[in-house]
């Protein structure tokens, strides 16, 4: 997984409460596999009409937001199904962070896996930097990871998991942690088995 | 005297193997399950040329993409065929049980699980599906991951997570007839909004709450997902334990009896703590459908879809215009005015057996004005639903009997609703183009679709059960 720590990017807003995956990734696209370009169909359906038509008026089909590489968007972004190609279409598509004052937990979660990163900023801030990109749509946009901060005209905190973020600076490869614990893990396992035996499946079955 | 400890304290710590300096847990998993969309991850395993640790603890079940409607044996479409075998040669490499294509169990993930007896109280269960917090309701501590967690999970049979917020939600009194899990659970999320217990695991409790029947407990934690909680739970009590006794994965004889004196302390302690405490009055709740393409827009039957126009929030003015417009519904209709293309009675929310009995209620002697299909949670179901009949009131009222899977609830498997048609549904999530491209969906309880099914428009089941038996 790619580290990430300072990005200043293009950054699109998209001013939709409780935009979820199903959004994000149509359905129908599941079946891809990521090879195939999932970054093409990223929001498909808010972008493109029946025809294959672009919506103009979707922002990130405007000019200025075409090549965003930070979304901000509104509550609850990335809530519903706990598809992981979604995460997959908005990284292929190039973006690396999404701003929202909350994102669904399934999302944030499959984000850190792939190098996505969350920031979270209150409904006030969220609303602020969208108001300021609307007014000035090229206007650069800095997310530094390491100070937890998004320099849009003004200077704003942002918060992120703490493992979270420590995962995304330093790129960590979750299975190669959780193998430098194999110990514990057999440890558990044993013990656990005289304490619920009931846990494991029946062998009657 | 040791501190007093919630449920969800208790699950917490029989799981937590250690927990890092930077506060991530890593848990261990008693039973992960997988269905197609598992690929990515087990594409992940191929990559690193490993197997998976505990086969013995995952089960697969062949749910997403069977169609159910026309030939399982030879699925017409090249696609979700190649989805369907993908997952039986993935099983098969990795010594993973399938309950597929064929098999009499077969069924969706969250249905075969309980009635299999493999979710059970005190379980810590995964699966790569946001609806995973419906095993909650026997007591588990049950939540959907994605692909590279299911990878993970493959791997290691662990997976981290950081220690969530607790949330109760309680729900005081009786709820009238024809009021079930589905309104409960549609007026909490409208109550706390979709994002309403984001980051949170929830226990459910009160008297409403302990008198709903384990298929009840299901769909209201099936939904927990859609007011954005990790988790949903309800603590096992007798009916739980009644429920799981002779179920084939569950423990039996002796083994049942000491299980069940275990699980019979996984209980909130008096004086334990929540982060946050939500309480709704069952006695309010009437029955639920939803108007726009969130499920935080419930409304009880009785009421009005909302005016942009009366709405002083400009924010919430565009949302409601946006949703208004997709739906194709002008503001402050009555809702039940709203005519409905298409009824569908299925998912994982909404197909257990005592879900397709309360439609069949409904339905008996009637006759649906608009096409539909009917979809059991699982081929058992399927099977003890004709046995009991009510294929037959289905079938004469005029709606498809169909076989068991996902099916129309997520679009992907061949049953979709048409662009622009209008769907009262038993599903879980309306949004757009969920049930496919420009299909509008409006959630409800089995009862109300069957009631939308024989008036033709959202209407209040309560005048149609009048004198009989429920």
């Amino acid at each position: 997984m790619d580290k990430f720590s300072r990005l200043t990017a293009t950054a699109c807003p998209i001013n939709q409460a409780n935009l979820n995956t199903d959004q994000i990734l149509p359905a129908r696209y599941l079946k891809w596999t990521r090879a195939m370009g999932l970054g093409k169909v990223l929001f498909q359906d808010l972008r493109f009409d029946a025809e294959g038509k672009e919506k103009s008026e979707f922002p990130l089909n405007k000019p200025a937001w075409r090549n965003a590489r930070i979304l901000v968007a509104a509550r609850n972004f990335g809530c519903g199904s706990s598809r992981e190609a979604a995460v997959y279409a908005l990284y292929d598509y190039g973006v690396r962070v999404v701003i929202a004052p909350s994102f669904g937990d399934i999302f944030s979660g499959n984000a850190v896996q792939n190098g996505l990163v969350t920031a979270i900023v209150s409904d006030e801030e969220a609303a602020k930097i969208m108001a300021a990109l609307e007014h000035t749509p090229e206007l650069p946009v800095t997310v530094d990871l390491e100070r937890q901060t998004i320099v849009c005209g003004n200077l704003y905190n942002f918060t992120i998991d703490p493992a979270r973020r420590m995962r995304l600076l330093n790129g960590w490869d979750d299975i190669a942690l959780t193998e430098s614990y194999r110990d514990k893990i057999a440890a558990f396992k044993a013990q656990d088995r005289t304490q619920r035996p009931w846990a494991a499946p029946s062998a009657k079955a | 005297m040791t501190e007093p400890k919630t449920l969800i304290d208790k699950l917490w710590s029989a799981h937590e193997i250690l927990r890092r300096e930077d506060g991530d847990s890593l848990l261990w998993v008693d039973r992960h399950y997988v269905h197609e969309g598992s690929f990515h991850a087990f594409d992940k395993l191929a990559e690193r040329g490993v197997k998976a640790a505990e086969p013995g603890l995952t089960f697969a079940v062949a749910d997403h993409y069977v169609p159910t409607r026309g030939s399982r044996t030879n699925i017409a479409v090249p696609e979700i065929a190649r989805m369907v075998r993908q997952l039986e040669e993935n099983t098969a490499k990795h010594d993973v049980k399938l309950f597929g294509l064929g098999d009499p169990r077969q069924g969706i993930v969250h249905v075969v699980g309980p009635e299999q007896g493999l979710t059970l109280p005190g379980l810590l269960i995964v699966c790569g599906d946001s609806h995973t917090s419906t095993h909650g309701a026997l007591g588990a501590y049950a939540f959907g991951i994605g692909a590279s967690e299911v990878a993970h999970v493959l791997m290691t049979q662990t997976i981290w997570q950081k220690r969530p917020k607790q949330m109760l939600i309680s729900v005081e009194g009786r709820v009238a007839p024809g009021v079930g899990g589905k309104d409960i659970i549609l007026s909490i999320i409208a109550h706390i909004g979709a994002d309403g217990a984001t980051g949170c695991a929830v226990e459910f409790a009160g008297s409403a709450i302990r008198a709903l029947s384990i298929e009840g407990r299901l769909t209201l934690c099936n939904m927990s997902i859609e007011a954005g909680a990790r988790c949903g739970m309800v603590a096992p009590d007798a009916a739980t334990f009644a429920y799981l006794k002779g179920r084939p994965y569950a423990p039996a004889g002796e083994e049942f009896d000491k299980a069940v004196d275990e699980w019979a302390q996984l209980v909130t302690d008096d004086g334990a703590e929540y982060e946050r405490q939500v309480s709704l009055d069952a006695a309010r709740i009437a029955p639920v459908v939803t108007w726009g393409t969130s499920p935080e827009d419930a409304l009880p039957i009785d009421a009005f879809v909302p005016d942009p126009a009366r709405e002083p929030d400009e924010a919430r003015a565009k949302y409601l215009r946006d949703a208004l417009n997709y739906m194709g519904i002008s503001p402050g209709r009555k809702l039940t005015d709203i005519t409905v293309d298409r009824v569908f009675i299925g998912s994982c929310t909404n197909a257990r057996i005592e879900d397709l009995r309360a439609a069949a209620a409904v339905l008996a002697g009637r006759t649906s004005k608009v096409p539909g299909l009917v979809s059991a949670g699982s081929s058992l179901i399927k099977r003890q639903a004709e046995e009991e009949g009510l294929d037959r009131i289905f079938r004469d009222a005029g709606l498809e009997w169909g076989e068991s899977g996902c099916s129309m609830c997520v679009g992907i498997n061949g049953d979709v609703v048409a662009p622009g048609e209008r769907c009262a549904s038993t599903t879980n999530r309306n949004f757009r183009g969920r049930q496919g491209p420009g299909a509008r969906t409006h959630l409800m309880s089995p009862a109300m679709v069957a009631a939308a099914a024989v008036t033709g428009h959202l209407a209040d089941v309560r005048p149609l059960l009048a004198g009989r038996k429920v």
